[in-house]
């Protein structure tokens, strides 16, 4: 049963893309696999921060998706570089409350774009979250196992992993 | 204690009344001290039958069954007065920490407000539809992915279908006359099928440990799941776990009700005389049917009695932090005379130099190296004023960790011979035997070694916790006093201990060994109440003085 729950999902996720593309900014990269799909995503419009770049999200979706959220990153290797943001770490990791608590099984991949791309595009400071060295070097490579505290303003993180209590 | 008496006082406290909840009409009609002691029936020393003390609180031993009973009547109570469908009590209470006036007051005042702030609003109003999170791109994804998005009117809430259904979950597709069967929606209105609820319920229920506030798997919904759909939805061991969890948070959200702390045992102690703000005077200690004593302040799964929970706390992490290094550190490591790291010399000359704040020094005389010339290996200048201001830095530290040691190694000793209890009862029961056979005693006759070894332990565990008690002790006239009352149990359990070593030569010296143990024993018991006594009516005077905030 949970086997089959994300293929059929991705599968039509895929086919909504094919047929209706992605909204302005937002660019299917690869989606080789039902495993990992990466997004490539820029801000549009004069007005950003981030004008001219192109950051590339990664997705990892289990049997479980979409009732379990995706593992999402930012991409940190040679080609592409995480956003400088509040909520973005150097090393890819997301504090967004829509990959925690706040994630719904009736969103999707191109849902989780829109939001990311609208957090950079609301954002007015380039700079990383409080914290950003100790929580990278600390931190799980699935961000997923830490223990996120989602407000409005600041970012913070529990480096320890969860289930440490 | 003896199991006789525990007996008796659980027979008596089973006798609770009905109305399980209302704790405060029948606190008093259980005292669950005032049971007489075994000690009464057998030595005529310890006739006076304990009273209630002032510091004693009373307690129940409650089932599981009776916290679901509690729950339930709490339940129907509501459903009653608000005359509204069980499971809409159960979550409405629930979302006010069962506190049921709190609830009345909300829900008269306003009734679809509560019902929203508990997450059973009704279908129109805000809080079940999407909240648009970040309002514009959800439009855009709206359009562009109509099938796996919801918007208002496309699953608006309906009781019989007449259109094909496309789960926005899974993307599976039913058939009208399959939706009704397949699919399910809340009062919400939003419909997923049944096995995406099934999947999200359990994964709820068994990943993250939610029960009582798992929501409509909407985004941005808060229509919390009922009960009764849970129980339809999904597997039997999944609703085992999810009522399972509904009473453990039932119990953390009681102040009046905690799990007993022992393996395998699911008794659950209700008490109403500690609340949190009294643990700063009172140290309630309770006993489990399963015959294990536990503090129903902080949890902690045996007495530690005389000191405060939050006393208990500090030392444990003290103890926790310390004491493993802390004797090899005082054999070991001198402190930098300047930022006072530890430090261990593994080797090389005398010429130190701090690797944290980098400050020369002479390991010998402690004095700073700039004055110290060029004797690498000795050091003959150990009266100069500088290395002696330095040794004096460094004798204060010392002092410290020395002074935590004395208390920790007596505390250490204690709790080591009361973990040994069960070897001193197998020889005191030798003994016994031996008595009952070389000097004609009746069992009964010989039953005071026993009591004697029981009054042993139970003093010892309380020296344990005395010697916590006293390193967070300021020093005063009445901790003193304490320290007197401390040495007068100490000297008397090891008297005690002393006779009850002894060897049993002849018939004679059997009767008068016995008499020496019994007046011991006696003695060794009633130095531990006054001890006990004091300590924990001092609280209520507020005699004692701590070095640390409580």
């Amino acid at each position: 049963m949970a086997a089959g729950l994300s293929t059929k999902r991705l599968m039509k996720e895929l086919a909504d893309i094919n047929t209706k593309g992605t909204p302005p900014g937002i660019v299917l990269h690869s989606a080789d696999s039902m495993q990992e799909w990466i997004f490539l995503i820029s801000v549009l419009g004069e007005e950003t921060i981030y004008r001219g770049e192109t950051f590339a999200l990664r997705m990892k979706f289990g049997n479980r998706y979409p009732i379990e959220v995706p593992e999402v990153t930012f991409l940190a290797n040679a080609e592409y570089q995480p956003p400088l943001h509040p909520h973005v770490y150097s090393n890819g990791h997301i504090c967004a409350s829509i990959l925690g608590n706040e994630w719904s099984p009736v969103l999707n991949a191109v849902a989780i774009c829109i939001t990311m791309q609208s957090m950079l595009a609301s954002n007015t400071k380039k700079e990383r979250p409080e914290g950003n060295d100790r929580y990278v070097r600390t931190a799980p490579s699935n961000p997923k196992l830490t223990r996120w505290h989602y407000d409005d303003d600041v970012s913070s993180v529990e480096p320890g992993r969860k289930g440490d209590e | 204690m003896s199991s006789d008496g525990e007996n008796d006082e659980f027979m008596c406290e089973d006798e609770y009344d009905d109305d399980g909840f209302d704790q405060d009409e029948d606190m008093d009609d259980v005292d669950s001290t005032s049971e007489p002691d075994v000690y009464d029936a057998l030595s005529p020393a310890l006739e006076e039958a304990p009273q209630k003390k002032p510091y004693d609180v009373t307690w129940k031993v409650r089932t599981l069954q009776e916290i679901i009973d509690m729950q339930n009547k709490e339940i129907k109570k509501i459903q009653s007065l608000l005359e509204v469908p069980p499971s809409t009590a159960a979550i409405l209470l629930r979302h006010f920490v069962w506190n049921s006036e709190k609830l009345q007051e909300q829900f008269w005042n306003d009734p679809n407000a509560a019902l929203e702030e508990a997450g059973l609003s009704p279908p129109t109003s805000p809080s079940t539809r999407t909240h648009n999170l970040p309002p514009s791109p959800e439009k855009r994804s709206n359009r562009l992915l109509r099938p796996t998005s919801v918007s208002g009117s496309s699953r608006t809430r309906s009781q019989i279908r007449t259109e094909p259904f496309e789960c926005p979950v899974c993307c599976m597709d039913f058939d009208t006359s399959a939706v009704e069967a397949n699919t399910f929606a809340m009062g919400c209105g939003h419909r997923f099928c049944r096995n995406c609820w099934g999947e999200y319920l359990s994964g709820k229920v068994k990943g993250e440990g939610e029960s009582a506030k798992i929501q409509c798997m909407e985004r941005g919904c808060e229509r919390v799941v009922r009960e009764e759909v849970v129980g339809e939805i999904v597997t039997a061991d999944i609703l085992k776990r999810y009522h399972n969890l509904l009473n453990a948070a039932f119990v953390a959200d009681s102040p009046n009700l905690r799990w007993c702390p022992h393996p395998n045992c699911e008794f659950i102690i209700e008490c109403n005389q500690a609340p949190p703000r009294m643990l700063n005077q009172l140290v309630p200690t309770v006993e489990c049917k399963c015959g294990h004593e536990l503090c129903f302040g902080c949890g902690y799964g045996a007495s530690h009695r005389p000191v405060l929970c939050r006393i208990v706390k500090m030392w444990e992490k003290k103890c926790a932090d310390d004491s493993e290094t802390a004797n090899w550190l005082q054999a070991n490591t001198k402190e930098c005379t300047k930022c006072q790291s530890t430090i261990e010399k593994n080797g090389g000359c005398n010429h130190m130099t701090c690797k944290k704040c980098k400050w020369e020094f002479c390991w010998v005389c402690m004095g700073p190296w700039s004055e110290h010339g060029t004797s690498w290996y000795q050091c003959n200048r150990f009266d100069e004023r500088s290395g002696i201001d330095a040794r004096d830095t460094q004798a204060k530290s010392r002092a410290s960790l020395e002074r935590y040691l004395h208390y920790f190694n007596r505390w250490a000793n204690h709790e080591h011979s009361a973990k040994l209890d069960a070897d001193f009862y197998k020889k005191t029961e030798k003994k016994m035997e031996q008595m009952q056979n070389s000097g004609n005693l009746s069992w009964i006759e010989v039953q005071f070694a026993k009591q004697a070894v029981d009054a042993v332990i139970k003093a010892r565990i309380t020296l344990k916790w005395s010697y916590c008690m006293a390193f967070y002790l300021k020093r005063n006239n009445m901790t003193e006093l304490f320290e007197d009352n401390q040495r007068d149990l100490e000297r008397a359990v090891e008297n005690l201990g002393y006779l009850l070593e002894q060897n049993i030569v002849d018939t004679d010296s059997i009767a008068k060994l016995r008499q020496n143990i019994t007046n011991q024993a006696a003695y060794v018991q009633k130095r531990h109440d006054i001890l006990m006594d004091d300590t924990l009516k001092g609280y209520l005077e507020r005699r004692w003085e701590f070095s640390v905030d409580i």
